[in-house]
């Protein structure tokens, strides 16, 4: 982690990958920024950068970015080497200018996985996560047919464990990270969401093997547990949930081979 | 004149909506799927829609701008969702949460709109929690509250400080269910330019690819917007980056009516602005007023000295002085305003002089810093973020900024335009805040709208169309309109000025920031609109729009939505000027009581202010739809 700069301004150099579409060929660029207030978000410090080359008559780079709050998910930058940044637990968003020193080189690259395709610069297409969440990373409840909230109490720890694997904010800085480009901290996260909430329980089987079949099918590869996903995750969702997404992934599976499923019925009476 | 009739049922208030339910026109099951339904943006209302409407099995095409409809800005809402349960058994009701927003919109809404709001309320935290929405419980299991502004029972549901994003992605996981079952047509990366409008329906939409540039249009049956606020207008705001108006701008444009674009909401606890490249401002939750005290010193000599060093005697809690009753929980619009009185006194603190204390010494004595934490731990890691302060050692420093507009096209109660077919949802639309929203009322608003309203409304002007009746993307108002586009496209492309679009819309900001901001006056108001009408003038002489139309062009995705804030900003000061009184976020300075409380005018004023388009360069015509209060008695607004 860089030390906190607290000089009044500092210059860096940035070296960004650019990319003109999906299939061109890439590379980096130098480009200066100077006198950058240390209290600039990294993000701010790219907007300025854009506003010169617009300025010069150049094109400037395109990033992905919106909320500015860490929790939409958009960003997505890989600075010196690390997805999001220097910082533990902040997406790239908040990450701030006073994290680097005066006079450093400051690498700026995409997301890197092959489920994730550039699209230009330092934005990637990650529409692989809607397609795995459309396989299965939903409970069935349509509009107007809930019982009353409080009817099934949800024991505070249950809900709490719940939640601290819902937090994730989808941005694929997990996959990033992982040398296998594996998606299954962000799998495992949404599966233990809603597989520890007793309203989960009627479709856990057919989400798991839905979810993971799909992660699989889209190209991302196997978890070996080194641990990068959890390090990179600015919620710092804790590989712990893939064990028990492993668990219930091998206990849907066996159960798959033994139960039958009873036979579909269309159409109904009358 | 537009037809601005609101189709507000008769009958006694709390039977309306059960007895519309009843009476409005059905479509049968097997002709549903003959519908085709446009959704625009994929936020709390428009995901919801989306979803329910596939689920009752008509065909819809979802369309946002996002890579993904879970990026949508409700992400970002962090303190919760008001219901009526009453669960904490504290005299809570349908009825109350009915009169504190109609109240706490200082009685510039509509009853009806509003009460059917507190109705629904109820269902839609039965339907999260259906979905698997973590929100908050006690250790017996049951669901926690906590009280927001505006209100004297606990009745906001929450989920950490990341409410919003749990709601949504409730939503997003009803909307992939339906995605995946083929019921709904997601298009990504689809940015709204236009709206047609066919023999005076809204009958479909032209949308730009954001990353290949192809222009497509798209008809249908009905189409829907829900495509959030416009507050980014002001540039520095509480808004996604990518947050714009263009939609409804746009819709505008066609022949929809736009009500009360002044009524912006100025949260009172934002982190205060540090420089001149920032590009966002950061919410703290209301929430926090639960447990934090607003203060500043008393005498200004001491707003340099560390806070810690300034007494309990030296330090002026001015919310709890001015209204022990609400203390630090009243609404926003009068927390904003008290919290510019005491840094236009020459009391506010910070390098700025543009910040008051939010201070948690208290809290954590009482509840011990774990306790905090446990409340609101991710928003003081926030704040830790942004300003590199530890808010557990020293008090928050937070100052009022642009949240979210109560103004939006005009609808009826149904949730439909002017224009026939144009439905608009959540924070696109007007309908249920007044002139001021209370705290956790727009999670409720959206949703309400999603799951529960327009599911009904739609088919009661589906049923008056025929199946397969829609018109076909080749007829020729679809493609006049995509050619419209495409001129507007290069017109920006071919520009060939020097200046970028960020320094327009720095300008643009400042304006209505001085101008239409907390306070408003006449002559200022009246320099606002040359002022904006000269920016705009210059933007099209000097603005620079690099790239080209064929691939992702940030600049040129930009420079479209300030265009349109050009020109919004302007109808913002228009309308503030001629609303002449002070009523909830619209604060007049010629209309104040002695006590710097705003003075509103119920005679003349106690209406919907909703702007007709008559075309480029002309003014807009200023319609009326009167507010008649049936049920409650218009007082004045008393938080002491």
């Amino acid at each position: 982690m860089s030390s906190e700069n607290n000089s009044k301004s500092i210059s860096v150099t940035l070296r960004v990958w650019r990319q003109e579409g999906p299939n061109k060929p890439g590379r980096f660029i130098e480009y200066p920024a100077n006198d950058l207030n240390p209290n600039m978000s990294f993000l701010e410090m790219l907007d300025v950068v854009n506003d010169q080359l617009t300025v010069k008559g150049e094109e400037p780079i395109a990033f992905a970015h919106d909320c500015r709050e860490g929790i939409c998910g958009t960003c997505s930058l890989v600075i010196n080497g690390k997805p999001h940044g220097p910082h533990e637990a902040v997406a790239s968003c908040q990450t701030y200018m006073r994290s680097f020193s005066d006079g450093e080189t400051v690498t700026i690259e995409p997301f890197r996985a092959k489920p994730f395709p550039v699209i230009k610069d330092l934005v990637t297409d990650r529409s692989a996560f809607d397609k795995i969440q459309q396989a299965g990373g939903f409970i069935t409840a349509r509009a107007g047919s809930a019982p009353d909230a409080n009817a099934i109490p949800i024991p505070k720890v249950a809900a709490d464990l719940a939640m601290d694997a819902a937090q994730c904010i989808g941005c694929g800085a997990c996959v990033a990270a992982c040398k296998n480009a594996s998606a299954m901290l962000f799998v495992a996260a949404k599966v233990s969401h809603l597989g520890i909430l007793p309203q989960g329980q009627a479709e856990r089987d057919r989400r798991v093997l839905a979810m993971v079949n799909t992660m699989d099918d889209l190209g991302f590869g196997g978890c070996t547990n080194q641990y990068e996903c959890s390090a990179a995750c600015p919620k710092l969702i804790s590989h712990d949930f893939i064990s028990r997404l492993n668990g219930d992934y091998i206990a849907a599976s066996f159960r798959s081979m033994f139960k039958q499923a009873p036979a579909q019925t269309a159409g109904g009476a009358g | 004149m537009a037809n601005l009739d609101p189709k507000i049922p008769s009958g006694p208030l709390a039977e309306k909506w059960r007895k519309h339910k009843t009476e409005i026109k059905l479509v049968n099951p097997a002709n549903k799927r003959k519908y085709e339904i446009i959704v625009v943006g994929a936020g709390l209302a428009g995901s919801s829609a989306a979803a329910t409407l596939g689920e009752l099995g008509y065909k819809v095409k979802n369309f946002v701008f996002h890579d993904s409809p879970r990026r949508a800005h409700s992400i970002a809402a962090q303190g919760g969702i008001n219901a009526a349960k009453n669960y904490q058994n504290d005299g809570d009701s349908v009825h109350r949460l009915f009169y504190d927003t109609i109240k706490g919109g200082d009685y510039r809404a509509r009853e009806a709109n509003i009460h059917r709001l507190a109705e629904v309320s109820v269902n839609i935290i039965d339907q999260c929690v259906a979905q698997g929405v973590p929100f908050a419980r006690e250790y017996g299991g049951l669901l926690a509250n906590r009280s927001f502004g505006g209100a004297q029972v606990s009745r906001t549901f929450y989920a950490r400080g990341q409410t919003g994003q749990q709601l949504l992605l409730g939503a997003y996981s009803a909307l992939s269910r339906m995605v995946g079952q083929g019921a709904v047509e997601l298009h990504t990366y689809s940015e709204l330019l236009d709206i047609v409008v066919v023999d005076g329906h809204a009958k479909g939409i032209v949308v730009r690819n954001l990353n290949t540039g192809e222009i497509s249009t798209h008809s249908a049956d009905a189409v829907i917007l829900a495509t959030g606020g416009y507050g980014n207008v002001f540039n520095l705001s509480t808004y996604a980056r990518g947050s714009n108006a263009s939609a409804i701008w746009r819709a505008y444009k066609k022949g929809a009516c736009f009500a009360n674009p002044s009524y912006t909401q100025i949260h009172p606890t934002c982190i205060p602005v540090s420089g001149d490249y920032q590009s966002k401002l950061t919410l703290m939750s209301e929430s926090l007023r639960n447990d934090g005290r607003i203060w500043v010193p008393k005498k200004k000599e001491d707003c340099g000295k560390p806070p810690g060093s300034i007494p309990e005697a030296d330090r002026d809690y001015y919310l709890e002085r001015m209204y022990p009753a609400f203390g630090n929980l009243c609404p926003r619009d009068i927390a904003s305003r008290a919290a510019k009185r005491v840094c236009d006194e020459g009391r506010g603190v910070g390098e700025s002089g543009l910040g008051v204390y939010l201070d948690f010494s208290d809290a954590i004595k009482r509840l011990t810093e774990a306790g905090v934490r446990e409340r609101y731990g991710n928003l003081f890691d926030i704040y830790h973020e942004i300003t590199n302060e530890n808010a557990y050692k020293v008090p928050m420093r937070i100052f009022p900024a642009v949240h979210y507009t109560m103004g939006g096209l005009w609808v009826d109660y149904n949730l439909m335009s002017n224009l026939p077919g144009l439905f608009v949802l959540g924070e696109a639309n007007f309908s249920d805040h007044g002139a001021n929203r209370l705290g956790a009322s727009a999670l409720m608003q959206g949703l309400a709208d999603g799951y529960f309203v327009i599911p009904y409304t739609v088919g009661d002007y589906l049923a008056g169309q025929k199946p397969n009746s829609r018109p076909s993307p080749a007829s020729p108002e679809f493609v006049k309109a995509k050619a419209d586009v495409e001129a507007g496209i290069s017109r920006l492309l071919n520009n060939n000025g020097k200046e970028p679009v960020s320094h327009f819309h720095k300008r643009l900001g400042k304006l209505l920031w001085q101008y239409c901001g907390m306070a408003r006056n006449k002559a200022g108001l009246e320099q606002g609109i040359k002022e904006i009408a000269k920016l705009r003038e210059e933007f099209w002489a000097n603005v620079k729009v690099p790239g080209s139309a064929n691939n992702l062009n940030q600049s040129l995705e930009q420079a479209g939505r300030v265009a349109d804030f050009l020109e919004l900003g302007e109808l913002m000061c228009r309308d503030a000027l001629t609303r002449e009184e002070s009523c909830g976020c619209h604060f007049r300075e010629e209309y104040q009581h002695p006590d710097g409380e705003c003075k509103r005018n119920d005679e003349q004023f106690a209406h919907v202010a909703a702007w007709e388009y008559q075309g480029e360069g002309k003014e807009p015509l200023r319609n009326v739809e009167p507010l008649n209060y049936e049920f409650t008695k218009m007082s004045v607004r008393n938080y002491k």
